[in-house]
């Protein structure tokens, strides 16, 4: 396949740099809604801090809702990316060039928005920053005892580490580019390329480059998802503190993520018209991965719930009963036929892995992990172990307005990326070989 | 450590009504919520009166326990807090500095006995109750949690009386408002360190017991009841 790509290499650069020219009325269109609806969430925002943070629906005893919930939600998403790229390199899997690039870039933008919740959710979010250890007048560092601190160290270096990951690969890219553009969008290329000339040292470089960051950013994935998870498994809450909680919320990154992937793959697919390229033996292959990660995701899901059950220890029962028949009960058995039933119908046999199948799978298992984060955290929040402080939280349009926007925003931050880089990285289907 | 503040309830003395509450929010200046906030669970009690029931209906008895915040030496909500907000001062009380709280809410999450309050919004006191805020108390700006402190404007000016007649704190000098106005003399506060202390007896007696104590929190408020 690969020599028959590099007899076309103008035909495939047409085809990969079409979508960067111009501006359909559609993508026009899409643009202003997304922008819309981003800034509608971000007015909210700002509606929030100057009334304070009460225009949410948190209360005692459910202090945290559903920002924390799109807290891990997104930074699940973000194993996207980075963390199947990262082990699709380094095991060399040759299918993996028309799906690197969309990964990475849904990594980076799911941890910019991810991220931000931590924030957004703050009583007094203005200064945020004293969580950061500088000198400062208050002569005090943070305290590095708390898991919040882990969380934000872990964070901003997995951030950082993914947008160095998106970056390095599009390096050669933007020097082809460069030479081909004008305006502005000549002095962008030219700027972000570096000085790239395609000499062997620099091809050698960046390959080494880009090896040692795929390694290092596996650790960090791993790392990242642990720790948010450890912002609950630390806390003496009933059903929270658990030690699979680890393994479980990286579990569940990896099959969000790969859940992530899947739709975006295809809606560019159809919308940049890149069917020659993104291939139904990729659906196919990750796919399987996806079945793969949802028989382990329902493993821990059996794991946790059994031993609890079993266990019969009267706090965690009361959690546990509100999940699986109380008010938290229609929540927790959709979860289960989102992430483990439709899946194991449409993923488990050949015939069924079509493209359309594959893709339903995934918006499926969105949609059950987003619940699977609502599950973890609001039923322990609403049984505390004092039953005389027990109470519910219900989300308010402020908080349901900054969920819908940043789903808005992950699509705006596509589409602008789509129009200003290509969606899969030229060179690797022109040097077939490289790594 | 020159003290360890501690404190005994006798549940079989509480009638449950709930002087201790009122009397802790005029001390306090705690803010007041309006009947749709209340509901939503966001009235503020550094201490609360839960109710339980015993036997079943009609043949019940009903058993009244305040609950505030049980000062634990191993505090669960001190650790997770980002930027020491909340940590354990000389005397083993728990404290909450509202300057330094940023509203990340884990205490509060992390509190078993659910007893962290958080400001929603800034705080309103209908006129003309805003007039009567207590000077030696400091109105927390909306955004931060605050709790129970054992009133510790109550002990620093106990702290500072004894030190200028140049004596020691004597036993009983120092009541929470909760303490000072409980009409059946349910609770009592002293001093853990000294054994001859009020507190220190009760606490030694066979009918106390901590709440939740399987956990490990080592609370510093002992709830006395008749041994089954």
């Amino acid at each position: 396949m690969d020599t028959a790509v590099d007899t076309h290499t103008d035909n495939l650069r047409d085809t990969l740099w079409r979508p960067l020219a111009g501006a359909s009325r559609g993508y026009a269109l899409a643009l202003a809604v997304t922008f819309l609806l981003g800034a509608w969430g971000l007015a909210c925002w700002g509606y929030q801090i100057v009334r304070g943070i009460g225009v949410a629906g948190i209360r005692r005893p459910t202090m945290w809702g559903l920002y924390l919930v799109n807290f891990v939600f997104w930074i699940g998403i973000s194993h996207a990316g980075t963390l199947i790229s990262a082990i699709l390199r380094l095991t060399d899997a040759g299918w993996r060039k028309p799906v690197t690039r969309i990964a990475e870039a849904i990594t980076v933008f799911a941890l910019m928005i991810g991220a931000m919740f931590p924030i957004i959710h703050l009583g007094r979010p203005l200064v945020f920053f004293w969580l950061i250890p500088y000198p400062n007048s208050r002569l005090l560092w943070p305290n590095f005892r708390s898991p919040l601190l882990w969380d934000l160290t872990a964070i901003l270096t997995y951030l950082s580490g993914s947008i160095i990951y998106l970056y390095l690969p599009l390096i050669p890219d933007l020097a082809e580019l460069a030479q081909h553009a004008n305006g502005w969008r000549g002095r962008l290329y030219r700027l972000l390329s570096i000085g790239w000339t395609g000499s062997d040292r620099q091809w050698h470089a960046l390959e080494r480059a880009m090896h040692r960051m795929a390694g290092m950013i596996l650790a960090v994935a791993v790392s990242v998802h642990t720790v948010v998870a450890w912002d609950f498994a630390m806390a003496v809450a009933p059903l929270w503190h658990s030690t699979i909680f680890g393994p479980y919320f990286v579990a569940g990154a990896i099959f969000s993520g790969i859940a992530a992937l899947l739709v975006a793959m295809a809606i560019i697919r159809r919308l940049l018209h890149l069917e020659a390229y993104v291939l139904p033996v990729h659906f196919d292959n990750l796919g399987k991965l996806l079945f793969l990660m949802s028989l382990l995701w329902f493993y821990f899901t059996v794991s946790e719930n059994l031993t609890t059950w079993y266990g019969n220890s009267p706090a965690e029962m009361n959690v546990f009963g509100s999940r699986v028949r109380g008010p938290f009960a229609p929540y927790f058995w959709v979860m289960i036929f989102c992430n483990f039933v439709l899946p194991f119908l449409l993923l488990s046999s050949r015939r069924m892995r079509s493209v359309r199948n594959v893709t339903i799978a995934g918006v499926t298992v969105l949609i059950g992990m987003w619940l699977e984060r609502y599950l973890i955290i609001l039923p322990t929040l609403s049984y505390p172990r004092l039953a005389a402080a027990t109470g519910f939280y219900k989300p308010t349009w402020v908080e349901v307005s900054i969920t819908v926007s940043t789903f808005a925003a992950m699509a705006m931050f596509y589409l602008i990326f789509c129009k200003l880089f290509p969606a899969i990285a030229v060179w690797e289907y022109k040097h077939g070989s490289h790594r | 450590m020159e003290h360890r503040w501690g404190m005994a309830i006798d549940l079989d003395r509480c009638t449950g009504c709930e002087a201790c509450v009122a009397a802790c929010h005029a001390e306090n200046n705690l803010p007041l919520s309006d009947p749709a906030e209340a509901e939503k669970g966001r009235a503020f009690h550094w201490i609360r009166v839960d109710r339980y029931y015993e036997g079943e209906f009609p043949d019940i008895r009903m058993k009244y326990m305040p609950v505030l915040c049980q000062q634990c030496e191993d505090a669960p909500c001190e650790p997770v807090c980002p930027t020491y907000a909340t940590y354990h001062n000389a005397e083993g009380l728990n404290v909450q500095v509202y300057n330094r709280c940023v509203g990340t809410r884990y205490c509060g999450n992390n509190c078993p006995y659910s007893v962290r309050f958080f400001n929603w919004f800034e705080p309103e006191w209908p006129e003309p109750l805003e007039l009567q805020h207590n000077p030696d108390v400091s109105i927390r700006p909306g955004g931060v949690m605050e709790k129970c402190t054992f009133c510790i404007q109550r002990i620093q000016r106990a702290k500072r009386d004894a030190k200028a007649e140049d004596r020691a704190i004597t036993d009983g000098e120092v009541q929470p408002a909760c303490v000072q106005s409980c009409p059946a003399e349910a609770m009592t506060f002293g001093d853990l360190d000294d054994p001859e202390s009020k507190v220190s007896r009760l606490a030694a007696s066979g009918r106390a017991t901590r709440l939740l104590e399987d956990l490990g929190t080592k609370p510093k408020v002992f709830y006395l009841q008749r041994a089954k």
